[in-house]
């Protein structure tokens, strides 16, 4: 009887925690799909397309790499590109770390691997108002959001072969659209408008001035160092 | 060798994601960290996406900053923005980026 109830329990929290991952599954299908298309093109295999969604399961990043693949660019400034595109996931954990103290590191390392920037909006905002729901619903909502980015990576794979070009559909516009999106998101005062606009600006300069595959870290470096200064300065 | 770059991703994406959940879940940061690591979605947002924006790929002459009528890229961020902002729907926004840019194409032939 108590471990039908628990079954109960289980079964109505990964209900609770697949449906909570509606919204982004939503999103992860149409751009899984273009990443898929995209990888095709730049002759990726069908299991290395598909192994990137499983093992990376980073969207921009992997979008980018798939360009960078396409230009012929070396494994090691791979690497480093999705290592700058993804320190903000530091962040990301580094903010849900609090609401998480009681769960066993073995869970908390799962659930790093689906950490993402749709994953941890959709937690951090559920988190903070409702308190941490049980470990089988948050998994849920990662374990779909995941498999639905596979899902549109496979269904990208597929019709590669038949869009014989990406462009009249929009599908390479997936990630600077996910970025204006993302950012507005994100953004909460002035002072972040402010440092939006000049961390793009140094982004763009820099890369003017040759500094490729690093302007996004070293943009990234002196605006929040700009920006706490700029606080302090405020406060004053 | 694409193989080795997805483990080197694997490993470079993965790291980020861990560290601060495992170590910091049971310890409590300096605020001068915090307030500096709040500011780094935002900047390394922006970092990519003004080239994205500005600076069209695949130009013969070199990259430059490309303002004109004809970027569709930049010009459709308009209304992607328009829609994340007003309707804070992050993939309508993504949808009406992706179908503006295909619609742009199709009337000017890019």
């Amino acid at each position: 009887m108590n471990l039908c109830l628990q079954s109960e329990a289980a079964r109505r929290g990964w209900l609770k925690g697949v449906s909570r991952a509606i919204p982004i599954v939503l999103g992860y299908v149409p751009i899984g799909l273009a990443y898929g298309v995209l990888a095709q093109k730049a002759g990726l295999s069908a299991l290395n397309t598909l192994l990137m969604s499983l093992l990376v399961y980073a969207g921009s990043a992997q979008l980018i790499a798939v360009g960078l693949f396409a230009g012929g660019a070396s494994v090691l400034s791979v690497v480093l590109t999705a290592f700058v595109v993804n320190l903000r996931h530091l962040l990301f954990s580094a903010a849900v770390a609090p609401f998480l103290k009681h769960w066993r590191k073995i869970d908390l390392a799962v659930f790093a691997y689906e950490l993402t920037d749709e994953t941890f909006a959709v937690h951090a905002a559920h988190f903070a108002s409702e308190g941490v729901p049980g470990r089988a619903e948050v998994f849920a909502t990662n374990v779909t959001a995941q498999v639905s980015w596979i899902f549109g990576s496979a269904l990208g794979v597929l019709l590669g072969n038949v869009i014989a070009d990406v462009k009249p559909l929009g599908l390479d516009y997936a990630l600077p659209a996910m970025f204006v999106a993302l950012l507005v998101l994100q953004i909460q005062d002035r002072v972040q408008v402010a440092m939006a606009l000049l961390a793009g600006a140094l982004s763009v300069g820099l890369l003017l001035a040759g500094l490729e595959q690093w302007n996004v870290i070293v943009a990234t470096v002196i605006v929040a160092t700009v920006g706490v200064m700029v606080e302090r300065w405020n406060k004053e | 060798m694409i193989f080795i770059a997805i483990l080197g991703m694997l490993a470079v994406t993965y790291v980020p994601r861990v560290i601060p959940v495992l170590l910091l879940s049971s310890k409590k940061l300096p605020q001068v960290l915090v307030r500096w690591l709040s500011y780094v979605p935002v900047a390394v947002l922006a970092a990519m996406l003004f080239p994205a924006l500005l600076i069209p790929q695949g130009q013969a002459d070199g990259q430059q900053i490309e303002l004109g009528f004809d970027n569709i890229f930049l010009w459709a961020a308009i209304p992607t923005l328009l829609v994340v902002w007003k309707r804070r729907s992050f993939f309508g926004a993504v949808i009406v980026g992706m179908v503006v840019v295909a619609v742009a194409r199709l009337v000017l032939g890019g």
